[in-house]
């Protein structure tokens, strides 16, 4: 567990080591498939971003690298996800470890109904944190870029920063748990432009430490940001009631955006899309 | 319909104007609508009014009555427990007793049975239908009239909860509020009818609250490797609060308040004792009680009571206000 954050230096060289894999993965909310037969390697000390048009699941697949689907009834994983070694979805995994060890910033900034220290604070307790508190706090809120604003105010409701900050907040609460890697869904699609440029900053900071899987429907930051993109589509099928997403393309960035192998995806990031 | 009868700010046709924006004939809301909207702001405050001014009249009225017996005994009325007709001596202390420590037992029972239902049935437990049946009897709990109630405790309840009392009196028994042997009606069985009749109160609302909270919060706190219990308790439960304590603010209202299934089983007694086995009073059983017979100044005396009983409720519920707006982060 601990080896992982070591492992990740030399992984910059060699992009073969995989953090999480997912092999024929499909997500069904009750009947209906949202995505399926998915695989990829994601690799480890590296930002992955996940692009596509609405509905074609790449949401889905995120939340069910940290078992946030359990939450959804009717939400069910065929597939294995491969994390350290072992099926995150086995019987004998519990979802709570999995996601203590990794963490998760959501679309809509949810900081907790606590002071701005507690907000940090609460998951580090909960995850076992012996450590120097005040510390870890502000080490946290510096790596998340919100150190500034928050250090006056640190008793303060986290309610009282602004949208972007609140973020930063949220962002800096799951950086506390020391999570191996961070699953990011839009993390900016509520924020103005200056925000999401402080928090893209903030993930080239991050990535040195951690995996970092974003979801994202500005390609923009696709290209600022990540590494890898996967690209993500939904198509019609026979018989069914709903669109059903599938993974067109996973690649470098780089090659994502200028020469990508699919028709698909050249007519969505070129903006010829539907 | 107004096209014609449109006000004189429109002025003439203009000629470059666009045809189709012709159709629509209300861009000048025309003096009737607006007299509309005046009129109904003066109406809903003339609802919102309604409240306060019945609220003033009442304790005008209850204030009145009182003045009798408060320029007579004025305050050792609350620390005296002799209530005798024959030599006009009252004391409402037996009451005034009775009534805070039924209310305050019976919400201390029924607060987390309450919130403890309401987290039940909010969280995913159990099959929704399931959840859906609890739901719906502790709703049903509210629909029975309380004088159901009342014969429900003395028949059924009290007996049945007899050699419960009967045990905590040999165990707690030298202790003042254990010591006196239960016989029938009292402080213990009024608490728990109460707890029954506040119980859905406090779950309904408690529910409502807890389902408000946003399921971002929700996602948060388990994203941050939470277990369901710690989610509940150190996030859910915080951002609930506030609706929360509203909820039993009302249910400590009706506590306080009830009349009927406690006036038959409360014991009304004229004697004070300490022991919640033996029988008490509160100041609504001793209303409904006296006011039939009374005259003179136990009238007076009676409006007394029903005068502290009102701010006892005023004060808990400014303390209640206070107290929620230390506790909780809005969200």
């Amino acid at each position: 567990m601990t080896s992982s954050l070591y492992s990740s230096q030399s992984a910059d060289s060699t992009k073969g080591d995989a953090c999480m894999s997912l092999q024929n993965v499909t997500i069904s909310y009750g009947k209906f498939e949202a995505v399926k037969n998915v695989f990829m390697d994601i690799p480890r000390g590296r930002v992955t971003a996940f692009i596509g048009p609405s509905g074609c699941g790449k949401s889905t697949v995120l939340r069910g690298l940290n078992r946030m689907n359990d939450l959804i009834p009717g939400c069910k994983l065929k597939g294995r996800v491969v994390f350290d070694g072992h099926d995150l979805y086995d019987p004998k995994v519990d979802p709570v470890e999995v996601r203590r060890r990794i963490g998760m910033v959501f679309q809509k900034p949810n900081p907790f109904p606590k002071t701005i220290y507690e907000n940090i604070a609460f998951g580090a307790r909960i995850n076992g944190f012996k450590g120097d508190m005040d510390e870890l706090v502000e080490r946290s809120l510096r790596k998340a870029a919100v150190w500034d604003e928050c250090k006056d105010k640190l008793r303060e409701s986290g309610f009282a920063l602004s949208g972007g900050q609140q973020q930063r907040l949220c962002i800096a609460r799951a950086i506390a748990t020391e999570p191996e890697v961070i699953l990011m869904d839009e993390p900016c699609s509520a924020l103005d432009p200056i925000s999401t440029l402080k928090i893209e900053e903030t993930m080239h900071e991050l990535k040195r430490s951690y995996t970092i899987i974003i979801v994202t429907h500005n390609m923009q930051q696709a290209v600022r940001v990540a590494d890898q993109t996967a690209f993500f589509n939904a198509e019609a099928v026979e018989g069914g009631t709903g669109k059903v997403g599938y993974l067109v393309e996973f690649n470098d960035t780089e090659r994502i955006f200028n020469a990508p192998g699919q028709q698909a995806t050249q007519d969505y990031v070129s903006g010829r899309f539907g | 319909m107004l096209t014609d009868s449109s006000p004189a700010g429109s002025g003439p046709v203009n000629p470059n104007r666009n045809l189709a924006a012709d159709a629509f004939t209300l861009r000048r809301r025309p003096p009737s609508e607006k007299l509309i909207d005046l009129g109904f702001r003066q109406l809903t405050l003339v609802l919102a009014s309604f409240v306060a001014i019945v609220l003033l009249g009442i304790f005008l009225t209850v204030f009145q009555g009182a003045r009798e017996a408060i320029s007579s005994f004025g305050l050792s009325f609350l620390t005296t427990s002799s209530w005798d007709p024959v030599n006009e001596e009252y004391g409402a202390f037996i009451a005034i007793y009775g009534t805070l420590v039924t209310s305050i037992l019976s919400l201390a029972i029924a607060i987390p049975l309450g919130v403890g239902t309401a987290i039940f049935i909010t969280e995913d437990l159990i099959p929704s239908s399931l959840r859906e049946a609890i739901g719906l009897m502790v709703e049903l709990l509210a629909a029975i009239p309380s004088v159901v109630l009342g014969l429900w405790a003395i028949f059924v309840m009290e007996p049945a909860i007899r050699p419960a009392l009967n045990l905590l009196h040999s165990l707690l028994g030298w202790t003042p509020f254990f010591n006196t042997v239960p016989q029938g009606p009292g402080m213990a069985p009024a608490i728990l009818i109460l707890v029954v009749m506040v119980l859905p109160i406090i779950t309904a609302i408690s529910r409502d609250a807890l389902n408000q909270v946003p399921i971002e919060l929700r996602q948060g706190a388990y994203g941050v490797g939470t277990t369901r219990w710690g989610a509940i308790f150190s996030v859910i439960l915080p951002a609930a609060v506030s609706a929360i304590t509203g909820g039993v603010m009302l249910a400590l209202g009706r506590a306080m308040g009830e009349t009927m299934a406690v006036t038959m089983i409360v014991g009304n007694a004229l004697n004070f004792d300490l022991s919640l086995l033996a029988p008490g009073n509160t100041i609504a059983a001793m209303l409904a009680n006296q006011f039939g017979e009374a005259d003179g100044i136990q009238v007076s005396a009676l409006m007394y009571a029903a005068l502290i009983l009102m701010l006892l409720t005023f004060a808990v519920n400014v303390v209640a206000q206070w107290l929620v707006r230390r506790l909780s982060l809005r969200y």
